[in-house]
């Protein structure tokens, strides 16, 4: 239900039991409580989380910041985790992830969202150019391991590139908040000063609380940065040499997370990098063998030639409509049963057994035929 | 002779171009508008069933009364017709949204989405006037057609007909069963009966105690009140829903087919079927809104997963293309088909040949081969 600041919260949950009841779902049935609410109020639901849009703000000229109101469905996250953001466009439902950005200790209960629009990129550019404040969005609870400990950690470095600002900024402000004592660096990569998001908060920051230090690393020939240039091991050995005792939390675009996991792995530290990425990095494919066969739809009846692609995007072209949700293994929406052949998990290359099993479509490509169960 | 065997394999060819040609442009262009329109209709009919279990409650006093029974039925109709029967179709399934979705969709209605998705989508849809293949035609208690070889029994066809439509949602229900098998022709099991009435059972149940015991009880003392008004609701919907059904494919002009037709059937033979099985209606746009769009019962065959609302904007088209060819786009009022629909099931209660354009075809059927074109069958 939706969180009526008046409403007493004992009357919300004797209602929320009430209408979860086994009587209310027989008189709502088939379709269920949620589906009478909802003509209601948008946002109420029994279970599943919706967040109105309360404000959109650009903190930079390729970015969105989304603060949303969720109802009371929302359990809360750990700084650092992700929720799956699901918008309706053009009547057609996306779901990709994001990380919430806010103090976890923030008093309005509100989630803030803040993405990069990419330029070819479909739900961020929506999301730049045509999400409107009073929207109604889905989200889903937060998850994901990449996360700040319970116990805080004695000495933390955040290491973030572009977009990849939003959880570790989560992580900063909470730790802030909560007036944790121990070191923090905050390491920002970014291609200009006028690209980086939170750039004046972080300022604000690093001024108010003696325990964090700010560094900037913006291209080379730009000016108005603490460092330069790409991630390198220089950057880390002149301004953070204590970097080892550190528990290091990492986000950013792969190639710069490549090079920083490089580092720790050298220096045998891996076990204190924590690391969250935002795209699948797509291995290679192999498409001279692995894409010949066929693929077989066997309830639709349709068949069509292995293009190599992953299982979802052939289904789509072949004129399917399986469910599908984050598009890159995390939800378990596009999970269907595999009847007969091999495929390769996009995300390990690990290469499945023949047998009859269950697989998720947008990280699977098929080994030669496949046939599917949709 | 049917126009079924005068056109050429180039004019099936054709047919099947230009019908896919509207097919795909259809597809190119869902959007916000379809959401907007199933959620608005979503919304309205949770609206009406609310307001008419709510004015039931108040049941005792007549006017209460007779304005619940006309919302719980106008909602049940939408519920089936246009929101249901659409949406699984899959009408919908492009829009992501988990609970409009021909998986998920359940319906007030005792058959289950299963049940229904096999005898009506696959069946129905795929078989379309395909004797012995199409389980709509007669629902196995009644003759519909010459060809059905007459039995003692279809001497009741026309009260048969009225109990068929009385209890509609129950017949439905039990289609995928396939009675008669068991109790006339004895080549099902009684174990086998069982064991397939078991979820249809389950989802029987839960309607029937929700409409006839719990909502009832909800009310008290004026229980009486109550249950008489979900009957009448129930009743309602089942009569005008057969009525629809009825009027889509049998029509005394309409034909069917003998099962031969299926080998090698090409998409444009497929359509041309489905156009020659099929009968429209006329009426306004509450009308076709209240039948889930079947007064487009030739453009729901031809289409059936493309949103049923795009019907009429279609019609047109169809109709200047069954010209084109000479194929006969059968429509009328919605009482000239009912007329028609009943003469037909009058006709069959009696033994010998009687019915429309069907004997015609049955006699003189000739295996059909598709020069071109794949054998790709629609299991919409
Ligand atoms: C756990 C997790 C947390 C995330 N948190 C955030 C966040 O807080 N803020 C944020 O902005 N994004 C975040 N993302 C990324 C986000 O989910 C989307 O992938 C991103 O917004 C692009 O979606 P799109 O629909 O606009 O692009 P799509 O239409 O899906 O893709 C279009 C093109 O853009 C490329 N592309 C997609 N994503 C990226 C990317 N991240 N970097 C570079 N190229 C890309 C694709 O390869 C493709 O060519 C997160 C992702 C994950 C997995
Ligand atoms: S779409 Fe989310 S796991 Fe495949």
């Amino acid at each position: 239900m939706n969180a009526t600041t008046q409403t007493p919260r004992r009357f919300q949950q004797g209602l929320q039991r009430l209408l979860q009841s086994r009587v209310a779902g027989v008189l709502s049935y088939p379709h269920g409580v949620d589906r009478y609410l909802e003509v209601l109020n948008p946002l109420w639901s029994t279970t599943e989380v919706r967040a109105r849009v309360e404000k959109i703000e650009h903190l930079t000229a390729d970015s969105v910041t989304v603060t949303l109101q969720p109802n009371t469905n929302w359990q809360g996250f750990i700084p650092g985790q992700f929720v799956q953001l699901t918008v309706s466009i053009d009547g057609k439902r996306h779901t990709r992830c994001y990380s919430p950005a806010n103090s976890l200790h923030r008093t309005d209960g509100r989630i803030e969202l803040t993405a990069k629009a990419h330029a070819n990129g479909f739900v961020s550019r929506y999301l730049r150019e045509q999400l409107q404040e009073g929207e109604v969005v889905t989200l889903s609870p937060a998850g994901g391991e990449f996360a700040l400990p319970e116990q805080r950690p004695e000495r933390v470095l955040l290491i973030s590139g572009g977009s990849g600002i939003t959880p570790v900024m989560s992580m900063l402000r909470t730790l802030c908040d909560e007036g944790y004592d121990g070191e923090i660096t905050f390491l920002h990569y970014a291609n200009r000063a006028e690209d980086m998001i939170y750039a004046d908060e972080l300022a604000d920051i690093a001024t108010r609380h003696n325990n964090v230090t700010l560094l900037r690393a913006f291209g080379d020939g730009e000016s108005g940065g603490e460092l330069s240039g790409l991630f390198c091991s220089e950057h880390l050995c002149s301004s953070v040499p204590d970097f080892a005792q550190a528990t290091t939390f990492l986000c950013g675009p792969p190639p710069m997370m490549a090079a920083v996991e490089k580092v720790w792995e050298e220096e045998g530290l891996s076990d204190r990098l924590h690391k969250e990425q935002f795209t699948l990095a797509t291995p290679q494919l192999d498409t001279s063998d692995e894409a010949g066969g066929e693929v077989r739809f066997a309830r639709s009846e349709t068949l069509v030639a292995n293009n190599g692609s992953n299982l979802l995007e052939q289904a789509e072209a072949a004129g399917l409509t399986p469910e599908s949700g984050c598009r890159m293994g995390i939800c378990y929406s596009c999970t269907c049963k595999k009847t007969a052949g091999k495929v390769r998990d996009l995300r390990t290359g690990e290469i499945s057994s023949g047998d009859e099993e269950d697989i998720q479509l947008c990280v699977s490509v098929p080994v030669g035929t496949v046939a599917l169960d949709i | 002779m049917s126009i079924y065997h005068t056109l050429t394999p180039e004019q099936f060819d054709a047919i099947g171009q230009e019908l896919d040609a509207i097919r795909n442009r259809e597809i190119a262009d869902l959007g916000e508008k379809d959401e907007k329109y199933i959620r608005t209709l979503i919304k309205r009919q949770r609206q009406l069933e609310v307001a008419g279990r709510g004015l039931l409650m108040a049941g005792f006093l007549p006017p209460a009364w007779l304005a619940g029974v006309a919302c719980l039925s106008a909602s049940k109709i939408l519920d089936n017709m246009e929101i249901g029967h659409n949406v699984m179709h899959g009408q919908y399934d492009w829009m992501g949204d988990k609970n409009i979705n021909s998986r998920n969709f359940d319906w007030d209605n005792t058959c289950t989405n299963t049940a229904w998705k096999h005898t009506h989508n696959f069946e129905h849809h795929t078989f379309t006037n395909v004797l012995d293949k199409d389980h709509d035609i007669g629902y196995g208690i009644l003759r519909m057609s010459d060809d059905q070889e007459w039995e003692p029994r279809f001497v009741l066809n026309p009260i048969l007909a009225v109990i068929l439509s009385t209890f509609f949602q129950h017949f439905v229900a039990v289609q995928s069963l396939k009675l008669e098998d068991y109790l006339i022709y004895k080549t099902k099991t009684k174990e086998e009966l069982k064991a397939e009435f078991k979820p249809t059972w389950k989802k029987m149940r839960k309607q029937l105690f929700k409409d006839y015991l719990l909502f009832p009880a909800l009310a008290g003392p004026f229980f009486p009140f109550v249950f008489a008004g979900n009957v009448t609701a129930n009743l309602a919907r089942n009569l005008w829903s057969s009525q629809v059904i009825f009027n889509g494919h049998f029509p005394e002009e309409v034909e069917q087919f003998p099962e031969s037709v299926l080998e090698d059937e090409s998409r444009g033979h497929w359509y041309v079927r489905q156009m020659l099985g099929s009968a429209n209606f006329e009426g306004g746009r509450l009308m076709h809104i209240m039948s889930g769009n079947l007064s487009f019962q030739i453009e729901h065959h031809l289409f059936p997963d493309i949103p049923a609302h795009r019907y009429a904007r279609i019609s047109p088209e169809v109709k200047a293309i069954c010209e084109k060819y000479g194929l006969p786009y059968n429509t009328g009022s919605f009482m000239k088909q009912s007329v028609s629909v009943w003469k037909r099931i009058f006709k069959m209660s009696l033994p010998g040949k009687g019915g429309g354009k069907g004997k015609g075809l049955m006699a003189k059927v000739i295996p059909l081969k598709a020069e071109s074109g794949s054998a790709s069958r629609q299991a919409a």
